[in-house]
């Protein structure tokens, strides 16, 4: 299970991180997106992974640290508050400079990117 | 548990409530109503330094939960004065805001008071998950306040803003996790206690979780490779805001103070002094860039906005020497730059209010109206802030470089400072001479009175150069004492032992 959930936290995180590195506004929200899942799993990780643990001290023989599920629980919900707000500026910059890119250029290698579009609807 | 420490945090954020259910209220009302909540926290401010100068720490714990368990705030010298920089500064930028920014749209009042609350959490905070709480408080806040006003040309540099704190926030949470992993506990001086007893296997996370916070406070910092994306984002914003973020730079300075203070401090076992070796050279490297931003800036803005990360570069090349006397020379430092800035970021734009199309650029333009007061402004702004004597700069400067002791790293620290503020005198006298001397025939259409709120607001935080260097003296002893604290955690882990409620009854 260990290898299974650290893979997975690699791969959001490898995702994410190429993501952001696009330049492209939704791109980068989409990468952040994957960037606080990875977050997340691997705070939820923090507590050690058990299966079939109640996260309550005297109940039961098996418990499991409650801690990084509250830290966790935070994070989505600030995670989710900022994405929500990224996603919304993300809208402005781009009705306000007329191109997604994040740095706001409209010229930016427009050719370029028009020829590879034509050839990614070609296929 | 001292119930006024709470109050820092009551304060905005019943101020900030107050100010979202009133919002269609008239604009006279909320501006009285939020201008009193800001006198309020500068009331509470200065009463929580007179608290803190005895010495000894103090701690509020939520829900009356233990240390280690439960979240704690704590005050000590240094929280206090950080609360205190920052409601002085508040203070002045609020007033200055009701000459029509606030008018801008209908949540400033609202969005000023929680950046506020969120600022005061991080400087009270003794617990690393809640600082990381308190910093997303402030950064949501101060994302709105960036982007008040509207317009295409906040739109870009907020989004760069945004999208590079929203890393910086998943790398604080995965050190903040690799430190839970290890050691168990998020509360800083149990952290401290915790990473002394780390074993030899667990050390490497540790260390990498260490310096992943470091990179992290360093992105909110702006130190060099981190610190692109502030000129843009800080010139765009409007003046009151970008006067106010003048102290955001430093929440990252204090996060790194405290916590390479007390958790990876000198007494910190196998990871004592861990990172500062790296902080020493990137911080020289980040006052010698923002030199060069400051000489190569085409706007008055954008030149105050390169001060501040002169200013960072100055104070982390200080406090990475981890000495006591530089650090009390740093925090001097730190006082007597970000209202000085702040002040820079005001004048810039009362300037550039007078010049019409040209703004703040630095060109030629037609006279200013207010060209004489104006110019007294700017020109006791940049001396003080380029360290020329004999306002709080030369002070502050002098006693930094005092602080280092010989060897190499003296010879880098003054090189790099003294050769740095000879370049900022160089930027700061070319704007000068250009914005001030060099006029062309015209006239400007309606360039605007300066109001009373904002010729006090600017002139107060100008003038704080010289309450400084008046009250050099107690203030230098104020930050001695401070670094002093600051360099003994053993003091502060003391608040563990800090008895609960009902135990204090039932002795």
């Amino acid at each position: 299970m260990e290898i299974m959930f650290a893979l997975v936290i690699g791969a959001l995180t490898a995702s994410g991180v190429y993501l952001i590195l696009r330049a492209r506004s939704f791109p980068v929200v989409v990468g952040l997106t994957m960037l606080s899942y990875a977050v997340n799993l691997f705070l939820f990780s923090t507590g050690r992974l058990a299966t079939g643990a109640a996260p309550i001290i005297g109940k039961v023989e098996n418990y499991t640290d409650p801690l990084p599920q509250a830290l966790v629980l935070t994070a989505i919900v600030i995670g989710f508050a900022m994405t929500a707000f990224v996603v919304v500026l993300a809208l402005r910059s781009r009705a306000d400079t007329g191109d997604d890119h994040v740095d706001g250029r409209v010229d930016y290698e427009a050719p370029k990117d028009d020829a590879k579009k034509s050839a990614e609807e070609a296929k | 548990m001292n119930h006024w420490l709470t109050a820092p945090i009551l304060l905005p954020l019943l101020g900030g409530i107050l100010q979202i259910f009133m919002s269609f209220a008239p604009l006279g009302l909320r501006r009285t109503l939020a201008l009193a909540t800001t006198t309020l926290i500068l009331v509470v401010a200065i009463g929580l330094v007179m608290l803190a100068d005895d010495g000894s720490y103090r701690i509020y714990a939520f829900g009356n939960w233990a240390p280690p368990f439960g979240i704690v705030l704590v005050l000590d010298r240094l929280s206090a004065l950080m609360v205190f920089i920052t409601a002085l500064l508040a203070f002045f930028c609020h007033i200055y805001s009701t000459r029509g920014t606030d008018a801008m749209g209908r949540h400033f009042h609202a969005l000023f008071l929680f950046q506020l609350m969120g600022l005061n959490i991080a400087f009270l905070t003794g617990d690393l998950f809640n600082l990381f709480v308190a910093f997303e408080v402030l950064l949501i806040a101060s994302y709105g306040l960036l982007m008040h006003g509207g317009g295409s040309v906040r739109s870009v540099p907020g989004l760069h803003y945004v999208v590079l704190n929203l890393i910086g926030s998943s790398l604080f949470l995965i050190g903040v996790g690799m430190l839970y992993s290890v050691t168990g506990t998020l509360n800083m001086a149990d952290l401290a206690l915790a990473v002394r007893e780390v074993t030899p296997e667990d050390l490497p996370l540790v260390k990498a979780a260490g310096m992943i916070l470091l990179v992290m406070f360093g992105l909110k910092a702006a130190i060099l490779p981190l610190c692109f994306w502030l000129p843009q984002a800080y010139a765009a914003a409007t003046a009151p805001v970008a006067a106010l973020f003048a102290v955001m730079t430093k929440v990252g300075v204090y996060a790194i103070l405290r916590v390479y203070t007390l958790i990876f401090g000198s007494e910190g076992g196998p990871v004592a002094d861990l990172g500062m070796d790296w902080l020493f050279p990137l911080s020289l490297l980040t006052l010698a860039m923002g030199v060069i931003g400051a000489v190569g800036a085409d706007g008055l803005r954008k030149l105050v906005a390169w001060q501040v990360i002169i200013s960072v570069g100055t104070l982390l090349a200080a406090f990475s020497l981890s000495t006591a006397p530089a650090t009390s020379a740093a925090l001097f430092y730190l006082i007597h730059t970000t209202w000085i800035t702040a002040g820079l970021f005001l004048v810039a734009d009362l300037i550039a209010r007078q010049r019409g199309t040209a703004e703040d650029r630095i060109v030629t333009a037609p006279r200013m109206r207010s060209r004489t007061l104006l110019s007294i402004l700017f020109l006791l702004g940049t001396t003080a802030a380029a360290g020329l004597p004999p306002l709080s700069g030369f002070f502050a400067k002098v006693l930094i470089l005092e602080s280092v002791e010989t060897g190499t790293a003296m010879a880098w620290v003054w090189g790099v400072i003294i050769v740095g503020s000879f370049l900022t005198v160089v930027a700061y006298s070319r704007a000068g001479s250009i914005v001030f001397w060099r006029n062309v025939e015209g006239h400007v259409k309606d360039p605007g009175r300066l109001t009373l709120p904002v010729t006090v607001s600017t002139a107060a935080l100008i003038g704080m150069s010289v309450a400084i260097v008046a009250l050099a003296g107690p203030i230098s002893e104020y930050t001695d004492k401070t670094a002093q604290q600051l360099h003994t955690p053993s003091m502060y882990i003391e608040i563990l032992q800090t008895p609960m409620v009902g135990e204090e009854v039932s002795q």
